[in-house]
Parts: C-alpha cells; structure tokens; sequence
C-alpha cells in the first residue's frame, strides 16, 4: 500500500499537483509524555516532483511542516495523460515514491 | 606547521569557501537550523535585502484554532521565480519549507505547517537577484508543539 496520495489535473494549461505523504514529522522537540524522553527528529526533508522523468520542483521540508505533510503546486508544460512521479526522502535516509497520470 | 594540522584546517577552509556559494539544487540546511528569520534569510539568499511586492499573495487562516495544522498557501505573479521560502517568524526554527521552482512553475505552492503561537508568516521568492518578500499574521489559539 503506498503511503503517499498524489493527484495532477489539467486545466487550460496549468497543471495542478496535489500530494498527501503519511509520515509522523517528529520536530525533535516534544517529549514523550511518560518517560520524559525527547522524542528524535524524524522528518522528510526532500519531496522531488518531476514530470515525465524531468525535474520540475524539489521541497525542502524541515520538521515545522505538519505532521502527514500535504505539498502542492503548479506547472505549466503538462498535457493530460502525462506522468507525474513524487518522491520523499527523510532524515533518516527512509524514502518513498508515487506516479500519477494527469488527469 | 605539520601534516595533520594542515589537512585538518584545509579541510575547514575549503568548506568555509563553499558555504556561500550554496549550489541551486540542494537542501539549504543552515538555514533550517537557524533561529531567527533574519539569519535564516542570510542562509537562503547570502543577504536580508528585501523587495516588498504585491506579487505575491499568501493565502492563511487570520485565526488558527489549531496551530499543529495551519495551511499556507504563496501565490505568485514573478517572472523566473526560482525559489520559494515559508517563514513562520516566531517558530523555534523559522524556516517551514522552502521550494526550488523551475521555469514549468505556474506561480503556486501550498503546504501545512505547524506553528508554536501567533506569527508573521513571510514568503520570500529569488528571482535572479532579487529577493521579493510578502508577509501576514496569523494568530494562533492553540499551539501546535506540544503534540
């Protein structure tokens, strides 16, 4: 099961691409509230977009993005039936990747 | 001077060197670290100069009543926008999120972030030399930090 939502639609020209990734986005600043332990940074830090295999943004997240981080945006250049590839990388080196056609 | 002392500082020097030149492409990671929006800004851009522009609308809550979830939304009218900066001022570190455009970019870029208590959200976007900035408040009923 992918852990990552992704939908681009194309409308006169511009292409809007949503994305919901699961991840916990831990800050590296809360506590654990029994044991009193601060709780390690665990953040996607990188999210790639790219359309047919080229590169069109990069988001660098750091660990103030809310937990289960939504990204979006738009593009010009992308026709209907195109794909589109998301793909995240966290601090720990963790990473996953989604293809949506656009719609 | 020895051997070890030299590898040792050349080391150092070279990285000293390089650190302004931040190649576009990679995560500025300074600046994530940094404390304060104005250090933040002299590790994105190498300068807190800032053009004040109309261009660019940030679309927020006024009140957010829950500050672990509060969308942002930047959209923007600036010709070879290369990078687009979110800033929550009063964070413990300021820099939520920062987006490397192409020219495919169609002037948007929205996220969530979390947000410790009532701020100044900036915007900033480099195009070419200059650094375009636009800001708003956003006031938070409940903080977003203690989880």
């Amino acid at each position: 099961m992918s852990t990552i939502k992704i939908r681009a639609r194309e409308k006169s020209g511009v292409t809007t691409i949503q994305s919901l990734m699961k991840h916990p986005m831990e800050t590296g600043l809360r506590k654990d509230a029994k044991t009193g332990e601060t709780i390690p940074a665990h953040f996607i830090s990188d999210v790639t977009i790219s359309l047919n295999g080229e590169k069109v943004m990069t988001a660098y997240l750091g660990p103030a993005v809310s937990k289960n981080p939504y990204v979006s945006t738009s593009i010009k250049g992308a026709k209907k039936g195109d794909t589109i590839t998301l793909s995240w990388v966290d601090n720990t080196g963790e990473n996953a990747s989604a293809e949506a056609v656009v719609k | 001077m020895n051997r070890r002392f030299f590898v040792k500082y050349a080391g150092a020097a070279v990285g000293l060197l390089l650190l302004p030149l931040r190649a576009f492409g990679s995560r500025p990671e300074s600046a994530f670290e940094s404390e304060s929006t104005g250090d933040a800004l002299e590790k994105l851009f190498g300068s807190a100069d800032l053009t004040e522009t109309d261009r660019i609308k940030i679309k927020a809550p006024e009140i957010a009543e829950n500050g672990a979830v509060v969308p942002i939304t930047v959209n923007f009218d600036i010709e070879n926008a290369e990078s687009v900066s979110i800033i929550a001022e009063n964070n413990p570190a300021p820099l939520a999120a920062s987006f490397d455009l192409t020219p495919n970019s169609a002037g948007l870029v929205s996220t969530r972030i979390k947000m410790g208590k009532t701020s100044p959200i900036h915007a900033v976007i480099k195009a070419g030399d200059t650094i375009y900035h636009a800001s708003r408040e956003v006031k938070v009923t409940i903080g977003g930090c203690g989880g």
